[in-house]
Order: structure tokens, then sequence, then C-alpha cells
């Protein structure tokens, strides 16, 4: 083995890497559950975004398109959730189960012409200035700019979610829907809107995954990163700074445990593929202390 | 304006149709996806659906369906149990995968000693591993209040990787020339899940299966447990204040799932899959999710829910030789099957109101 292989310097830039794809898919679930929704279809809306969008980048040749491609992909399958979810009442942990085997046949299906092609890429774009500073540049600043959406988002949707008023509303809703239905907000339409929200962040997500990072199509190739999202906005106690800090503690496992594999480390490389999961779990157990929105999960019906 | 008008109780009419329902819409749109393909949506249709059970070749196909049915029986059972109480075990499949490890390796430990007991033993311990897997997120949730469904779902990749580990390491066949996968057990008299009736397709695990359906039945019908289930999964606070303890009953739930799904991934592994090796689990865990829904968590309609998707499976494969439909398409058509099922179950619950909704 040998440790000295192992660039401290890489190792965090590619920390941030290896965070975006679950940080993106987490702060849209952070909103869908604020508005007091639980969509586990996570998982299938992430790899439904990968597909779209992979299919729509090698077709325009634009990883941009393929990145919006990816959104509409994912908010469109989390609008059929939606509306078995708000319209026909159906359970939130089935119907999003459902949309996870859903998902993952629908892009098994979608991307079969496009296995072993290459994505196109983003033009290597290099911050001037900042991305000059030794050490701190090459890891903060010299990455690929859906990295950085994926800060403006999280930043964005604390913005929403504490200082406008729509934000206070969509937490009113998830806290106590019947509440905030006798106050004249509409529940089903905002909860529709934030389901949207999530599954577009959700297919950026996917999409993070199959044209930067490994930048390919494969089937599955989430391989569980719309359930650790899940497991994250848990972690994170439904706060979106949080989600940051518990996004790139996964990030920073994944990577850690890539490097030790590539340094030939005496553990069989399939133990450490098991540790990113395994840590998810802990962090389960001893992190999960923030209070769930208080109308997560349970069905609305006006008539009530 | 349409109107939902929440029922009393249940509709008995509905909760029997909105399956048959399903099944029909999941046809047509299933056949409008085909025809997008450029497939004859009434032959692939036809060939998912009837081929296996009454073409010429239907003597080769049925034995197949009682293989493929068997391990979503014997796994949805189990999930039916927690799914009604409200815990939710998603992570059979690594429970299936971790029972067949365990299994195996009682098997292989003996091998090549002859004896009666070996086989009973390997049930024994596949149940206890996939009792085991699924005792992880039970404590987990009762002693922490961990999320069960996200912990019993990371521990699908864990077994995943112990699977590889196990296929490539420990487990490996010493005679098999490095080659990934282990020593083939059907071809070891003691440990092997042979079929009970020549070209039949009947193996222990279906034997299992029945005996799963009519204990589920006579517990959910007639024991106390299965009451507390009911009870809990129709009204929590009234579960609360018939004193049903909520820790003992997402314990037991999730033993019963993980044991059942552990001995489905036994009886796979010593009879139709043979070994262990990398790609041994083929999604049983996540199908029995469908099954057990389509079977509206009841165990007759399980059984029945059960062949269904057994039939799909293996209609999907003649469609895929025959007809060149791509598998994923299956795969799409029974996420499709439960998407339904979801949407038109509303119609049990509620009613439909048309005409000016009255006072909201």
């Amino acid at each position: 083995m040998d440790l000295s292989s192992i660039n401290p310097v890489l190792l965090l830039a590619s920390l941030m890497v290896a965070a975006t794809p679950i940080l993106l898919a987490a702060i849209g679930e952070l909103v869908v559950e604020r508005a007091g929704v639980l969509n586990l279809g996570v998982e299938g809306m992430m790899i439904t975004g990968a597909v779209c969008g992979f299919v729509v980048a090698v077709g325009t040749g634009s990883p941009w398109l393929g990145f919006i491609g990816a959104a509409a992909g994912g908010a469109f399958l989390a609008l059929l959730f939606g509306i078995l979810t708000q319209y026909l009442l159906s359970n939130q942990v089935a119907t999003g189960l459902a949309l996870t085997l859903f998902g993952l046949g629908l892009s098994a299906l979608i991307g079969q012409g496009y296995i072993g092609i290459k994505a196109p890429s983003f033009p290597d774009w290099h911050i001037p200035l900042l991305g000059d500073i030794p050490v701190i540049g090459p890891i903060v600043f010299q990455h690929d700019p859906m990295v950085y959406v994926g800060l403006i988002l999280v930043a964005a949707t604390w913005w929403f979610l504490h200082k406008t008023q729509s934000g206070l509303v969509l937490r009113a809703v998830g806290e106590n829907h019947d509440a905030a239905h006798a106050l004249g907000y509409k529940v089903t339409r905002i909860r529709i809107l934030a389901i949207m929200f999530g599954g577009a962040c959700a297919g950026l997500g996917g999409a993070y995954l199959s044209l930067v990072r490994v930048p390919q199509w494969t089937e599955g190739m989430t391989a569980g990163a719309g359930w650790i999202a899940l497991a994250i906005v848990v972690f994170a106690g439904w706060k979106p700074w949080r989600l940051l800090l518990g996004a790139y503690l996964f990030g920073g496992m994944t990577v850690l445990q890539l490097n030790l594999q590539a340094a030939g480390l005496a553990i069989p490389v399939e133990y450490l593929s098991m540790s990113p999961y395994l840590a998810t779990i802990v962090v389960l157990v001893i992190m999960s202390s923030g209070r769930a929105p208080g109308s997560l999960g349970r069905i609305f019906h006006a008539s009530r | 304006m349409i109107t939902l008008e929440k029922r009393a109780g249940p509709s008995k009419v509905w909760a029997f149709a909105t399956p048959l329902l399903a099944v029909a819409l999941t046809m047509i749109v299933g056949g409008i996806l085909f025809a997008v393909l450029g497939k004859d949506p009434f032959e692939t249709i036809r060939t998912i659906f009837l081929d296996p059970l009454f073409s010429e070749f239907a003597w080769f196909y049925r034995p197949q369906l009682l293989i493929k049915g068997a391990p979503l029986v014997l796994i949805a059972i189990g999930l039916s149990f927690g799914f009604r109480a409200g815990v939710w075990n998603i992570g059979a499949e690594g429970q299936y995968i971790m029972g067949a490890i365990c299994g195996a390796a009682v098997g292989l430990a003996l091998y090549p000693m002859e004896s009666r007991l070996i086989f009973p033993l390997m049930v024994l311990a596949g149940a206890f591993g996939g009792w085991a897997w699924a005792m992880v997120p039970g404590i987990l949730r009762v002693k922490f209040g961990t999320n069960e469904i996200l912990v019993s779902l990371m521990l699908v990749y864990v077994a995943e990787q112990m699977l590889a580990s196990m296929a490539l390491g420990a487990m490996r066949n010493p005679e098999g020339m490095g080659f990934p996968g282990s020593r083939n057990l059907a071809q070891y008299p003691s440990a092997a899940n042979l079929e009970l009736i020549k070209d039949s397709g009947m193996h222990w695990g279906i034997v299992a299966a029945l005996i799963a359906v009519i204990f589920a039945y006579v517990t959910l019908s007639r024991h106390i447990f299965g009451f507390q289930v009911r009870l809990t999964g129709q009204s929590p606070r009234a579960a609360k204040f018939a004193s049903v303890n909520p820790a003992r009953m997402i314990l037991i739930c999730l033993g019963i799932s993980g044991a059942l799904a552990g001995m489905a991934g036994l009886f796979e592994v010593a009879g139709p899959a043979g070994q262990i090796s990398i790609d041994f689990n083929v999604g049983y865990g996540f199908t029995a999710i469908i099954v057990a829904f389509l079977g509206r968590l009841h165990p007759i309609g399980i059984l029945l829910a059960g062949g269904l998707m057994a039939l799909t499976y293996i209609g999907g494969e003649i469609a895929q030789s025959n007809l060149g439909l791509p598998g994923a398409a299956i795969q799409l058509l029974q996420g499709m099957l439960l998407f339904f099922l979801l949407a038109v179950d509303v119609l049990t619950n509620y009613r439909i109101k048309f005409g000016k909704g009255g006072t909201v």
C-alpha cells in the first residue's frame, strides 16, 4: 500500500465533485419534505434525469441543454408522483417506491442505444484569479459550472424558505396542512410545485453523474445515490446549510474509499465499496436529531 | 367539478376490482408502449400474458412459472405483515442475498459429507441470515428511532458487495479454475433443492411459499398477532389503547419478512441458481413489493399476484427472444402495474362525486 500516492489537494477537490449529485438531489427533496410530502422516488427521478440528460446532451452536443432535459425529465416523473399522491390520494411511501421501480425500468428502456457512448463535456473553464490561488484554487475554484449551481441552489433554497413569504407559506403547508388550508392557501397546488421542483433537482443530480462524473450511461448507474440523498435530508434536520455538510461528508467518504482502493489498501475492494452505505447508516443513527415537518407523509383531503 | 368523498369503510367490491382494473390499464398503456417500440401490441400482450400458459411450448414454461413465482410469493408474504402495520422493510433484496450466503455457507462447509440433515440445516441458516440482516434496521429503529426504510435499503447495497466478495473470495469454488462463483450446490445431493416431482418445477421453495400463504392467512384472520397488525395499520391510536407494543411489532414484522426473504434466497441458491455468484440476485426483493401491493397485502391475493408477476417475467423472456422486445420494457411494465394500482385505489377508499362540490 502506498498512502503517499493520495494527494490531499486532489482529494478535497474531488470531494466537491463527488458530493454534487447527492447535494442536488437532496436540496430538491428537502423542499418537497418541507412542504409535507415524502417522495421516496428520488432514485427513480435521478436515474431518469441521468438518461434524459445524456440523450439530450448527445443529441444536441450541449451539456447545458442536457441538464435542462434532465430537469424536465425528473420534473415529469415527479409530476406523476404528484398526481397520484395529491389528487388520487395514494400512499406516499408506496407511490415513491413505485416511482423508483418505474424510473429504473423507464431509464433502461430509453438508454438502450446509448451504452458505451461518451457524453459531450463542459469546456474546461478556469475561474480567472480565484482559480490561480495555490491550494485553495484547485480545491474550490476549478470545477465545472454545475458544482457552483449546486451551491447556489442551496443558498437560494435557504433564502426562499426563510426570507420570503412564499417560503413561509410552503413551510406552513408542511407543518400543518389543515391549518394552511383553513387560511386559504392552496395546499395541493403548492405541493405539486414543490414536488416538481424536487424532481427537477433530482434530474440535475442524475445528469451530473451521467454527464460529468462518470461520464457515460450505464443501467442502474445511480447505485443508491437517490436513497443516500434522502438519508442526508434526515441527517440535515431539514435545514439547507446542514445539507451541504452532509453531502460533503458523504462525498469525502466516497472519494476516500476510491483513493484507498487505488492505493491498494490491504482491505478487499468490496469492503471499501460498502463503506459509503455503512457510513450513511452510522450517520443516520447518531445524527438524526432534527424534527420532521408536522404533516410529512400525511394525506391531505380537503373535505374532512 | 369532480370531488372525492371519503367512504365510511373501504369498498369491498372495489377492493377486488382495482387490481383487475390496474392490470387492464397496464395492458392498454403497455400495448401503446409496445406499438411505439414498433411491435404489434396485441401479439406482444398475448405473448406476455397468455403464451406461458397456453402456447404449444407451455409444458416448458409452466414449471418456470412456479420457479419464478415462489420466491416472489414467499418474500411478499413476509413484507405484507410489515406493510399492513406501517413498518416499511424495502431491503428484502439484501435479506434474500444474506439468506443465500448464510445457507450456502453451511452447505459448502459440510461438503462433501452426505446427510439428510444438511438441507434442513441450510434452510434454517438461510432464514437466520435474512432475519439477522432485517434485525439491523429493526434494532436501530427501536433503539435510536432511525428510519427503517433508509437503513434496510442501504443494507441492500452492502449485501450486494458482500455477495461479490463471497463469490470472488471466501466461497469461490476451489476446483473452479479461478472463475468467480461457488461450488454448484445443485450437484451436491445433500444440499440440493431438488425437483420434488419430475418436470413439474416443484421444489421445496414452492412448498414453503404455499405453507407461508396458509400460515399468513391463519395468523391474520385468527391469531391475536394478526389482529394487532391489522389494528396498527388501520388505526395506530386505537392500537396504542389496545396496548400493542410498537417496538415489538416492528421487530416481529421485520423479523418475519427477513426470515422469509432469507429462506427464499436459500431455496434459490440451492436449486435454480445453484451457486453463489456475483449476479445471483435479480431483483426479486423489489418485485415482491409490487406483488405485495397488487395482492392487496392479503395472502391469497399475494399468491395470485405472484403468479401474475411470474407470468410477466416468463412471458417477457419469450417476448424478448421471439419478438425482440427489450428486457427493460418488461421492467417498465411491472413498474407501471404498481403505479396504476395505486392510482385506481382511490376508488376503494373514496367515492367520486360529479357536479358542484357542495360545502367543503
